[in-house]
């Protein structure tokens, strides 16, 4: 998984590419968000329009970071969901926990 | 193509870039069998959680022990069955994952998945070692997802 982060108006905002499965990418995920958390980013936007391949594990990852971010005062939102992860957040109920957006400008304003 | 009668099967070992090997496969053989693109993933992403599981919780990632696949198409139900040389566990123990209390836990999803995009999902134990995971899915029924799309 690549990731490709960016500031817009205090909003870190890390676009995502590639696979973010069990021994590829759930790792990464997590070290990309506690990376962020180290040099104080808290506001963050993840843009998941990359995202070709995700499973539970990165399920799991998506949901701890979003719990790690909170935990440190922080937020935690998603961009552009792929049809797919979408199903999956809708299935598991946990649609109900992240911000989702489908435009940038409103995503950054809402923070 | 008839497909009726399509056996395929794969032994791989218990390394995570394996899974993708048998996922495949299943998208494959679904498409060839006459299913969208939208329900053969589906049923890949049951057979990836699946592989996963066998070599991470059932194998713990010994890369001596292999996870077996069998796929088995006829007269349009495919059954797929997942085999590991681990010790076993019990299912009555995985918490439900739509729970509030399990909302918010970063792992215990995958058999849900499993059980959300396929019709069927049992376990068995050997006496002696070894768990099978067998799934079914009959394809002429479509992709099953359970919640709507948006």
């Amino acid at each position: 998984m690549k990731a490709t982060p960016r500031t817009v108006d205090g909003v870190e905002v890390i676009k995502l590419d590639g696979k973010i499965t069990i021994g590829s990418g759930d790792q990464q995920l997590r070290e990309i968000i506690t990376s962020a958390l180290n040099q104080g980013k808290t506001k963050i936007l993840l843009d998941m329009s990359g995202v070709t391949t995700i499973d539970s594990s990165g399920i799991g990852e998506l949901v701890g970071s979003y719990t790690t971010v909170t935990n440190r005062g922080g937020k935690l939102k998603l961009l552009h969901l792929p049809a797919k992860l979408n199903e999956l957040l809708h299935v598991t109920q946990l649609i109900t926990v992240f911000e989702v957006y489908e435009n940038e400008g409103e995503a950054v304003k809402s923070f | 193509m008839d497909r009726d009668g399509e056996r395929i099967e794969i032994t791989i070992s218990s390394r995570f870039e394996n899974i993708e090997l048998v996922q495949v496969i299943a998208e494959h053989l679904c498409e060839n069998a006459g299913l969208d693109e939208d329900g053969s993933h589906w049923i890949g992403m049951a057979v990836r959680e699946a592989v996963a599981n066998a070599i991470k919780h059932g194998n713990k990632l010994d890369v001596r022990k292999k996870v077996n696949a069998t796929f088995h198409l006829h007269d349009h139900e495919l059954e797929i069955k997942i085999s590991d040389e681990g010790a076993g566990f019990d299912p009555a123990s995985i918490g439900d994952p739509l729970n509030p209390q399990n909302l918010m836990k970063t792992s215990g999803r995958g058999i849900f998945y499993m059980k959300t995009f396929m019709d069927q999902v049992r376990y068995s134990f050997a006496p002696g070692g070894g768990t099978s995971l067998v799934m079914t899915k009959n394809l002429a029924k479509g992709t099953g997802v359970a919640s709507s799309k948006v």
